[in-house]
């Protein structure tokens, strides 16, 4: 910070030559004062206030000083003296220009601004002295009557002062004919000068930089119920997006306030790298803009501040830095440092790890099922499962949820009330899964280390170094809703990239793979497969989507066979769409196949075959 | 941080052992200190690095950081990082009603405010007095 800072009188350096070239051009006697260059600045601000100043000078030394007659017959000293000085005033630097000229012609100002019809005659008569002064600064607004060569060609003071606006600055300019002009330009002392947002936690302020701000949810307390919980991590879902939560009080250490239920939430939605962020905070004010100083030494090590404040009422308060305060929560964090380094963030990839959701299914089995597939975890009372035909239901969200017993039957004698459910849903679509008791979420990189033949098992994989049972969603979800998709051997290292822009099938598709020994990166976006492919990455066997947002799968296909290094991999088009039109365009894109979703055998099948051609034919596998 | 408690504990035993002492070295700024209490004891740092000793001042708490840092202080549009000494030196918190001094001083180019209970005078401490801190002190 205090490096920025430098002397004004580095910006001043040239004027004294500028106004004595200016005296020989004029034939004026000009003399320059100067005091207050020893006044430091923000380097930017001192880069931004150079011309202008220049400008101004020669403004005041051509139009202001008059000629040595005119000064001899006004009386005055034949030498005309233009001063500049700057000094500090209150966090801002002051930067006077002042000369003994003739002063500002309002009259002339006037005319010339009703003739380039700035003003309208009416106007004209009522317009106070310093009305007409501002006229200077309206664009297009030059009032020398004959063009010299050092000033008067139009790029008036609308420029200066757009410039020291620009900066956060203000000009005012003040005049007395007959004893001369002076402009004051006021800029903050640095360019830090940022919108925040002021918020309150435990009886302390806080700034959240407006910058990182998305929007502000206000929840009303009777929609409190719409914060829903996955284990303890609290989310809330904003226009169909997942928004996870945190409490500002909570991640400052602050006193944990009493959840008071008779309150509204505020939520601040921040902007974390790519992902969004919901902070609650108990109170939040208005925003505010402030001078970012910086903090001191011994709270730079503090990721949660970005910098310190002085308030308008001599508060001092604490500038939140909303990424820092992210990253102590490791997921947010990670994907966002992610995005800052690559454009990958949202790819699975084949050697991170998996969010899964462990449960007791019963009997001291623990389970687990990726995290992704899982809409929401619910608690219902026994009393509201209802039967329903052969089936269970609830009564959820105005519809009927069909509920599966995780071990296939209902009504041992142990069950829980209330009754954890785990929702998946797609769509419109949505079944439960009864399960005994919601463990944990963990980390893991997924391997299934052995088949299963039990059905509604993936498989067993090793988490948390104990077996557990991975199960098989797809196998509930088709129990529970034959008609949800029109409806699973080893591979070494075989590599599939599925673009898909659903999360769901993405997870789908990647578990019914993975469980079937191939190794798989799924990535929302076409554009971000072209990115790693381009970067070098090789797979054996393409899956895409056809229906995406940014750019559709025929785009895609169409790229991948214009690239000598991804011409030959098989694509395998994965789409709901109607296979009788779809298809044929689909093969001339250049799709090798083309399946509806979603029949995981059929798929991998699909995908044996393709995979076991390419060996044989090209061995493209690099 | 840890420089500036460096000086104070090294002038601690110095401090204390010099009551009343040197009134000869009156214009002699290189050995005056501020003196001041913490939990009974006389402490003290080098006039020279202090700024000033202004009224009790509203400290806006900085929750995060370390425990010692009580908080940031306006003084007078300059932000000064504020150190609870007590905590620092692990003694025990003042009395809920006992309002904090501030010893502001000046450390590389930064302003940090001392919390202490008690300011006292400005005393000379002759150089011949000086005594190493005993090795049996830990390093802060």
């Amino acid at each position: 910070m205090k490096t920025r800072m430098q002397p004004i009188g580095n910006a001043w350096s040239k004027l004294p030559r500028l106004v004595r070239d200016l005296s020989q051009v004029t034939g004026k006697q000009i003399e320059l004062e100067m005091s207050g260059e020893e006044t430091e600045l923000d380097r930017t601000v001192l880069d931004a206030i150079k011309d202008p100043l220049t400008h101004m000078i020669r403004n005041s030394a051509d139009h202001g000083i008059e000629s040595p007659e005119k000064r001899r017959a006004a009386g005055k000293p034949e030498i005309g003296k233009v001063k500049l000085h700057a000094f500090h005033e209150g966090g801002h630097v002051v930067i006077s220009i002042e000369d003994d000229g003739a002063g500002i012609n309002t009259e002339r100002v006037l005319r010339k601004a009703v003739s380039n019809g700035l003003v309208s005659d009416a106007d004209a008569g009522k317009l106070s002295h310093n009305e007409i002064l501002s006229l200077i600064f309206r664009p297009g607004f030059s009032t020398a009557e004959t063009v010299s060569s050092v000033s008067g060609r139009g790029v008036g003071m609308d420029v200066v002062r757009t410039s020291i606006e620009r900066i956060g600055g203000t000009v005012d300019l003040s005049s007395t004919a007959g004893v001369g002009s002076g402009v004051r330009i006021k800029i903050p002392l640095t360019l830090a000068i940022i919108s925040a947002l002021v918020v309150e936690a435990d009886g302390e302020s806080f700034g959240i930089p407006q910058l990182g701000v998305v929007e502000l949810v206000r929840l009303a307390a009777e929609d409190r119920d719409r914060i829903e919980r996955i284990h303890d991590n609290e989310v809330f879902r904003l226009r169909d997006r997942l928004l996870p939560l945190i409490h500002l009080d909570q991640v400052m250490d602050l006193a944990d306030n009493e959840e008071d239920d008779e309150k509204d939430v505020n939520i601040i939605v921040v902007q974390v790298g790519e992902e969004q962020l919901g902070m609650i905070v108990p109170e939040v004010f208005d925003t505010e803009e402030i001078v970012v100083k910086p903090v001191g030494k011994l709270l730079k090590d503090v990721a949660a501040y970005q910098g310190t404040t002085i308030l308008g009422d001599g508060r001092v308060i604490m500038i939140l830095d909303v990424s820092g305060i992210a990253s102590e929560f490791g997921n947010v964090a990670a994907s966002a440092s992610d995005a800052d380094s690559s454009s990958d963030a949202n790819a699975d990839r084949d050697d991170s790890a998996t969010s899964l959701l462990l449960f007791d299914a019963g009997g001291e089995t623990t389970m687990s099922v990726p995290l992704s597939l899982v809409a929401r975890l619910e608690e219902f009372p026994r009393s509201s499962l209802e039967q329903s035909g052969d089936k269970l239901v609830v009564q959820y969200r105005g519809d009927l949820l069909p509920l599966l017993p995780i071990n296939g039957q209902f009504g041992g004698g142990e069950s829980p009330d209330p009754q954890p459910v785990i929702v998946f849903s797609e769509g419109n679509q949505s079944m439960g899964l009864m399960v005994h008791e919601i463990q944990d979420i963990i980390e893991e990189r997924l391997i299934i280390r052995m088949q299963s033949q039990r059905p509604g098992i993936l498989g067993t994989a090793i988490i948390n170094e104990n077996a557990t049972d991975v199960i098989d969603t797809q196998h509930y979800i088709i129990q529970a809703n034959p008609e949800w998709f029109a409806t699973r051997e080893d591979h070494g290292t075989r590599r599939v990239l599925v673009v898909d822009d659903s999360i769901f099938f993405r997870q789908l598709v990647r578990t019914a793979l993975e469980s079937e020994g191939y190794r798989v990166v799924a990535l929302e976006r076409p554009q971000e497969a072209i990115d790693i492919i381009e970067r070098g990455e090789r797979f054996d066997v393409v899956v895409s989507d056809i229906e995406m947002p940014s750019m559709d799968g025929f785009s895609f296909a169409k790229w991948l066979k214009t690239r000598p290094e991804s011409d030959g991999v098989p694509v395998v088009a994965l789409s709901s769409v109607n296979p009788l039109t779809t298809e044929p365009r689909a093969l001339e894109a250049g799709f090798e196949r083309f399946l509806t979703k979603f029949d995981s055998q059929q798929l991998i099948d699909t995908i044996d075959q393709l995979c076991g051609e390419v060996t044989l034919v090209a061995g493209a596998t690099a | 941080m840890s420089n500036v408690t460096a000086t104070l504990k090294s002038a601690d035993p110095a401090a204390a052992s010099s009551n009343g002492d040197g009134i000869a070295h009156q214009l002699d700024y290189e050995n005056q200190y501020v003196s001041f209490w913490v939990d009974g004891q006389l402490l003290g740092v080098p006039v020279n690095a202090v700024q000033e000793v202004p009224n009790p001042q509203s400290i806006a708490p900085t929750p995060k950081a370390r425990t010692e840092i009580a908080g940031l202080l306006n003084l007078r549009g300059q932000i000064v990082t504020a150190v609870n000494l007590r905590k620092r030196m692990g003694l025990p918190d003042l009395d809920e009603d006992q309002d904090s001094m501030n010893v502001v001083v000046r450390h590389e180019e930064e302003s940090y405010s001392l919390l202490v209970d008690e300011v006292g005078e400005v005393i000379n401490v002759s150089t011949e007095t000086l005594e190493p801190v005993p090795h049996t002190l830990d390093s802060h």
